[in-house]
C-alpha cells in the first residue's frame, strides 16, 4: 500500500510538482497510511509499520550522503545510536520533553557529529572515506558502552507512557505517527535537494570532483552540508528507538541490522532520486516482517545481504533505475 | 597594462622529481598565448598550478590583481579562471545540458553580476551547446558521445563559466584536420568576445594559426617565450624537440 502511493507521487513528480505540492502529496500520503493501520485495528500493525518507516528514513538519509554526492558511508549505527541514545539522556534528564523535541534535539547532535566526522574525514577519496566512518561506529560503541550514565553495557529502561499523547490510543500509535511525520521531512528534503542547484552540486561532486572544482563548485562545503543533513536525519531516525524497544543497549543500538538495512534498501530501490529508499524500505523492510513473523527473526539480515548481491549484479540502478532506463 | 595572469618563479615538486621550476608567465588581457613542450614538460601541471587543482610549493600565481596562492580550484574558477581537462572529464550522470548548467550555477550565478535562474539557464545552455555544435544533443549522457565531441563538451562547460581567462588544455588532440580548425575559430571568436586564452597543443599548425605569442616548457623551465615564428627557430627549442 505504502508503494502504491508513493507510486501515485512519482507520477506526480513528473508532472512537475512544486515542494509546497508534494509537501501536501506526502502529508495526505502519510495520512492514509495512518488511518489504514488504525482500521486494521492491531498492535502488531503499528509495531511492523514503524520499523518500515523508520527504514525509509534511514535510506533516506544515508542517500542523501551516498547516493546523491557518492560518499558510502559505513557508519550508519553511529549517527543512528547517538540520536537513540541523546533520547535517552534526555529521558533521564528532561522526561517532561514532548517526543518530537527530544527528535529535534536528537537530530542536531547526530548532525554536528556529522559535520565533525566530515570535516576530519572527507579529503579521503572513495573506500578510504568508508573505513573512516566505519571506525567512527566502532569510536560511537565504545564510547557509549563505557558511559554509565546511559547504562553503559547493561543498557537502559525507558519506561512509554500508556497513552499516547494528543491523540490518544496506544503509544505505540503516537510513536509511528511521529516517526510518518519524520519521515515526510526527510522525503520532503531529498526531493527539494534533488531539484536545487544544491542536488546539482552533489551530482557533479559524484561524477567527478576535480571538474566540479574547476566548474565553481565548493566541494568541501558542499560534502559538510551533505553529511551534517545525512547525519541529521539518521539521527532523527534512531531518536524515537528507546521508546520503541522500551529497553537499550549498546548491542541493540548498534546493531548490524541497520547499517545494513540503511545501504541495502537505496541500493535496491535506486540512489538517484529520493523514491529510491521507499521503493526499497518497503520492499526490503516489508518482506523482513513478513518472514519475520512467519520463518524467523533472523532472516532479516540474510534477506538484505542476498537482495543487495542480486540487484548490485543485476540492476545495479536500482528498481527506480530500471524504470527510468525504459523511459529513456 | 598589468597582466591579467602573472605566474612567478613557480615551482612544484612531486617527491624528488622537480616537474616545474622558476616558471615566470605574463599573460596581457586579450592575449592568445600558445603553451608548447614536449611530454611531461610540466605543461599540465602548470595549468593545474594557475587552477588551483594543484599547489605549488615555491613562487606565486596572480590572477587580475589578485594572489590566488591561497585560494581553492573553486575560488579561482569564480575569479575568472577556466580550465578544460586534457582527457575529458564530464559528468557522467547529468546530461550535456546539465553539464553545462553547473559552471552556470556555481560559478556564473555564485560570481553575482548576475544571476541566471530557470529557463534563461536553460537557454544559456543550449547557446553554449550550439557554439559547439552539440546543440541537438542537449539532453543525452556524455556516454552517448564520440571523443570529439567530448572534448568540445568540455570546452563549452568551461566558456559556461563565462570566463576571464580560458586554458585550454589539449582540446584538439585526436582531431581531424577540419575538427582542428572549427576548435581553433572558436577559441579566436571567444579572445574576439574578450576573453584571454592559453592554448596548450601539440598540433604545431594549430598553434602557429592560433599564438600571437607563444611559450615553451621543457623539463619544468620555461626556455622561450616570444613571437611564435622566432621561438619555432630559436636553436634549444629545436634541439628540445630533435635532439641534437
Amino acid at each position: 500500500m505504502v508503494s502504491l502511493v508513493a507510486k501515485a507521487a512519482g507520477r506526480e513528480t513528473a508532472a512537475g510538482l512544486g515542494n509546497v505540492a508534494f509537501i501536501g502529496v506526502l502529508i495526505v500520503a502519510a495520512g492514509a497510511i495512518f488511518g489504514a493501520t488504525r482500521w486494521i485495528g492491531n498492535d502488531y500493525a503499528f509495531f511492523a509499520a514503524y520499523v518500515v518507516v523508520q527504514y525509509i528514513v534511514l535510506g533516506t538519509a544515508w542517500n542523501i550522503l551516498g547516493g546523491y554526492t557518492g560518499y558510502v558511508n559505513f557508519g550508519i549505527t553511529a549517527f543512528f545510536a547517538i540520536g537513540a541514545y541523546s533520547t535517552v539522556v534526555l529521558y533521564k534528564l528532561t522526561p517532561w520533553l514532548p517526543l518530537p523535541v527530544m527528535i529535534v534535539i536528537g537530530g542536531v547532535m547526530a548532525a554536528l557529529v556529522g559535520l565533525g566526522t566530515g570535516y576530519l574525514t572527507l579529503r579521503l577519496r572513495g573506500v578510504f572515506f568508508s573505513i573512516a566512518t566505519l571506525a567512527l561506529a566502532i569510536v560511537v560503541q565504545t564510547l557509549i558502552t563505557n558511559w554509565d550514565f546511559v547504562g553503559g553495557a547493561r543498557g537502559a529502561y525507558v519506561l512509554r507512557p500508556k497513552m499516547a499523547p494528543l491523540i490518544g490510543g496506544g503509544y505505540i500509535e503516537y510513536l509511528f505517527l511521529v516517526m510518518l511525520g519524520l519521515c515526510v521531512v526527510a522525503l520532503a528534503t531529498a526531493r527539494a535537494i534533488e531539484r536545487s542547484s544544491l542536488g546539482f552540486g552533489f551530482a557533479a561532486i559524484r561524477d567527478d570532483e576535480a571538474a566540479a572544482e574547476a566548474s565553481g563548485v565548493p566541494t568541501l562545503k558542499l560534502k559538510l552540508v551533505a553529511t551534517a543533513l545525512s547525519g541529521g536525519f539518521m539521527g532523527m531516525a534512531g531518536a524515537p528507538l528507546p521508546y520503541y524497544v522500551t529497553y537499550l543497549d549498546p548491542a541493540s543500538g548498534f546493531s548490524l541490522n541497520y547499517a545494513v538495512n540503511a545501504i541495502a534498501m537505496p541500493l535496491i530501490g535506486g540512489t538517484s532520486s529520493w523514491l529510491g529508499p521507499v521503493v526499497g524500505a518497503v520492499l526490503v523492510g516489508g518482506l523482513q516482517e513478513y518472514l519475520r513473523v512467519t520463518i524467523a527473526s533472523a532472516i532479516n539480515v540474510l534477506v538484505a545481504g542476498v537482495l543487495m548481491v542480486a540487484f548490485v549484479i543485476l540492476a545495479p540502478q536500482g528498481i527506480v533505475g530500471l524504470f527510468q532506463r525504459k523511459k529513456r | 597594462m598589468s597582466a591579467l595572469l602573472h605566474v612567478q618563479r613557480l615551482g612544484k615538486r612531486f617527491g624528488g622529481f622537480t616537474a616545474l621550476q622558476d616558471v615566470e608567465l605574463e599573460v596581457q588581457p586579450g592575449e592568445r598565448l600558445g603553451l608548447i613542450g614536449p611530454n611531461g614538460s610540466g605543461k599540465s601541471t602548470l595549468v593545474n598550478c594557475i587552477c588551483g587543482t594543484l599547489r605549488n610549493e615555491q613562487g606565486s600565481v596572480n590572477f587580475g590583481g589578485t594572489t590566488v596562492d591561497s585560494l581553492t580550484a573553486h575560488e579561482r574558477t569564480r575569479l575568472g579562471l577556466a580550465r578544460s581537462f586534457q582527457l575529458p572529464r564530464p559528468f557522467g550522470s547529468l546530461s550535456l545540458a546539465e553539464n553545462l548548467r553547473i559552471p552556470i550555477l556555481y560559478a556564473v550565478n555564485a560570481r553575482g553580476e548576475r544571476k541566471l535562474s530557470g529557463a534563461a539557464i536553460e537557454t544559456r545552455c543550449i547557446e553554449l551547446l550550439g557554439q559547439v555544435n552539440l546543440a541537438d544533443k542537449a539532453h543525452r549522457l556524455p556516454r552517448d558521445l564520440t571523443q570529439i565531441e567530448m572534448r568540445k563538451l568540455e570546452l563549452a562547460r568551461a566558456m559556461a563559466a563565462d570566463p576571464k581567462l580560458l586554458i585550454a588544455d589539449e582540446s584538439m588532440a585526436g582531431l581531424s584536420h577540419a575538427e582542428v580548425d572549427e576548435i581553433l575559430a572558436l577559441l579566436i571568436r571567444l579572445n574576439g568576445q574578450g576573453v584571454t586564452v592559453i592554448m596548450i597543443e601539440h598540433i604545431m599548425r594549430a598553434v602557429m594559426a592560433f599564438s600571437q605569442r607563444l611559450a615553451v616548457l621543457v623539463a619544468g623551465r620555461k626556455i622561450a617565450d616570444g613571437n611564435p615564428k622566432d621561438v619555432v627557430r630559436d636553436a634549444e627549442v629545436v634541439r628540445a624537440y630533435l635532439g641534437e
